[in-house]
């Protein structure tokens, strides 16, 4: 017997909803077969929506013209259909189409099924990496333990983890909050919408319990353990980039320099550590990454305009396009203009210029063919550039570090070992 | 005769109740809710002894996942609360968005069609494909989307950020309340899902 939830109502309320239900299921049917045009257009949208997600959620970066199979899926969820737990498969698919990867036609099965709120334990390293955007706090770790190593003082491995770890609590509780802020604008974005609190693997609570968890030790270490400068500066990025630039980012344009400022501090925090004062070489070093971010964000944000522009994100690529394609070619000169004035401030020898000249030169070169035509390509081409360009860069600067002389004739050099050595 | 069955088979199993927005299908007359913004009616029902809420697809429209609230068998007024809250959080935001992206659709398809016949070419071209304007062309469709809609997105932003702040904090009363009647032992029955903060509810 056709099973509706009314059923499960007492008594007399019951029976009355049943009957009640099943006269207006018959002309809930009739109504929505005489709906067609509203319904025509809501199904071309969707079409639409759905072909960008397919594209989107191939899991490569480039989009393609890919057959659209999406319509029997749509047209099957129009039926009245119970659907209870049963997998939403199409029906039919076109006989020609490219191998979809496993995952992604699971994980496109899966994203269409009710599930039940409920905490798996075994799931949740998964889901606090991704709450924390792992991936991105390991590279922001990677630059803060750039900037530790580029101090010209002796290496302290305790210091250096401790440092390190710190960064990292800290960058977790940022990204997690961040997530916690933009759930409805992720949901709307191809790049965001298998977040975990999207998906509603975790609740917002337990995200915010797990950024205090992760943040108020992680603040604490760099304070307590290294000194009070980094737990500060650790501090002031979890702020800015909360605080500043999630809100920013639907208000200004001026969001993408918060941001590049969000950028350049790790490594600074990483020098502090090492040294306890924010001297000029800190700042250099913060220096590089913010001019790093123009290229790479700018880039990435240029193949992204019709996401923002519906997510209603204020990027420069979106609402001052020219502005955008000038700023990323001026900070690729930025750049050069940096690694010039690295053996001045003392942070590296004269060779540091000469040898990262070459990778410095082609971004400037992908910025420039950017800015001059401003198409998808040259923004994919800078987009990438840049991903490998930064870690070349810091460690070239790692190489040509610049070794103190010290006033009893012995070399303090980046390993205890070596020193001991003398 | 089935009057008679169903009070039978709830007598012998408690059933979960789940909120009635979820059963929709057949509201009464006396909804006080004016009409609902969402055409596609959720035709889930979760099964009698799940005691979690359940989370659907991205809806057609708004790309909002739909959440079916649980509803324990003696809710205190704080949990009753914080449901009303979600629920309406839940429709607020469903109802923009799907404005939002029904607009941008329409607006979009309009600015490309003005501009083709500004070109004086047609909408679909020899092979029957419907033309596309290239990147520079549509990005000033996308700017003006965002400077018109700036006030909206705005307002939005700051609704959205006290409605997400009250749902936590409420979440966070209501986690405590059901920690502190645990060990107190007045516990609710056995949810052991619902004693640690790291519910999901």
């Amino acid at each position: 017997m056709y099973k509706t939830p009314c059923g499960r109502f007492t008594g007399a309320l019951g029976l009355g909803l049943k009957q009640k239900n099943l006269t207006r299921a018959a002309t809930g049917h009739l109504v929505r077969l005489c709906r067609d045009g509203p319904a025509q257009k809501i199904t071309f949208q969707r079409l639409k929506i759905l072909k960008r997600q397919y594209v989107a959620s191939s899991g490569q970066f480039w989009q393609r013209a890919k057959p659209q199979h999406e319509p029997p899926s749509v047209l099957e969820d129009r039926d009245d259909a119970i659907i209870q737990q049963v997998q939403q498969i199409p029906a039919t698919k076109p006989p020609v189409l490219e191998k979809e990867p496993e995952a992604v036609r699971a994980a496109r099965i899966e994203a269409r099924q009710w599930k039940e709120l409920k905490v798996e334990f075994s799931e949740l390293p998964g889901i606090y990496a991704r709450l924390s955007k792992i991936k991105l706090t390991a590279l922001v770790v990677t630059t803060a333990a750039a900037g530790y190593a580029m101090a010209p003082v002796p290496f302290d491995p305790m210091c250096f983890l401790l440092a390190s770890l710190g960064t990292g609590l800290s960058s977790c509780m940022a990204n997690s909050i961040n997530q916690y802020f933009e759930v409805p604008f992720d949901s709307n974005m191809n790049r965001t919408k298998n977040r975990p609190l999207v998906r509603g693997q975790i609740s917002p609570l337990h995200a915010v319990s797990f950024a205090l968890a992760c943040g108020v030790p992680g603040v604490s270490l760099l304070t307590l353990a290294v000194n009070p400068l980094t737990g500060l500066l650790g501090a002031l990025n979890i702020v800015l980039y909360t605080c500043c630039y999630t809100p920013l980012k639907r208000l200004s344009i001026t969001n993408t320099w918060v941001g590049a400022v969000v950028g350049a501090i790790p490594p600074v925090m990483g020098w502090t550590a090492a040294t306890g004062s924010l001297d000029p070489g800190a700042l250099l070093l913060g220096g590089f990454l913010y001019c790093w971010q123009f290229p790479h964000f700018n880039a990435l944000s240029w193949n992204l305009r019709e996401d923002y522009s519906r997510g209603g994100y204020r990027m420069m690529s979106v609402t001052h396009p020219a502005l955008c394609r000038t700023v990323a070619l001026r900070h690729s000169l930025g750049l050069v203009g940096l690694s010039a004035v690295a053996p001045a401030v003392g942070v590296t020898t004269w060779t540091f210029p000469l040898i990262s000249l070459p990778i410095n030169l082609y971004i400037t070169h992908l910025s420039f063919r950017f800015y001059r035509h401003g198409d998808r390509t040259n923004a994919r081409k800078l987009f990438f550039c840049s991903l490998w360009h930064l870690p070349m860069l810091l460690l070239l600067a790692l190489t040509c570090k610049k070794i103190k002389v010290e006033p009893d004739g012995g070399v303090a050099s980046i390993t205890p070992p070596v020193a001991m050595r003398d | 005769m089935s009057l008679t069955i169903t009070t039978a088979v709830l007598k012998r199993s408690p059933c979960s109740r789940y909120s009635l927005r979820s059963l929709r299908c057949w509201h009464s007359a006396n909804e006080t809710q004016k009409q609902k913004p969402r055409e596609q009616k959720i035709q889930f029902s979760p099964s009698s002894s799940s005691k979690h809420d359940w989370i659907g697809p991205p809806d057609r429209l708004s790309n909002l996942r739909p959440i079916i609230y649980h509803i324990p068998e003696q809710e205190t007024p704080l949990e009753r609360q914080l449901r009303h809250l979600r629920q309406e959080t839940e429709d607020w935001n469903h109802a923009f968005w799907t404005n939002q992206n029904v607009a941008f659709s329409q607006e979009k398809e309009d600015y490309i069609l003005l501009q083709l016949k500004a070109k004086g070419l047609s909408e679909r071209d020899e092979t029957g494909r419907k033309r596309t304007l290239n990147s520079e062309e549509m990005a000033v469709f996308y700017k003006d989307f965002l400077d018109k809609n700036f006030q909206k997105h705005a307002s939005y932003n700051k609704e959205w950020y006290r409605r997400n702040f009250r749902i936590t904090l409420l979440m966070a009363r209501v986690a405590l309340q059901n920690t502190l009647r645990t060990l107190m032992g007045k516990g609710r029955g056995k949810e052991e899902g619902r004693t640690s903060g790291r519910s999901t509810t």
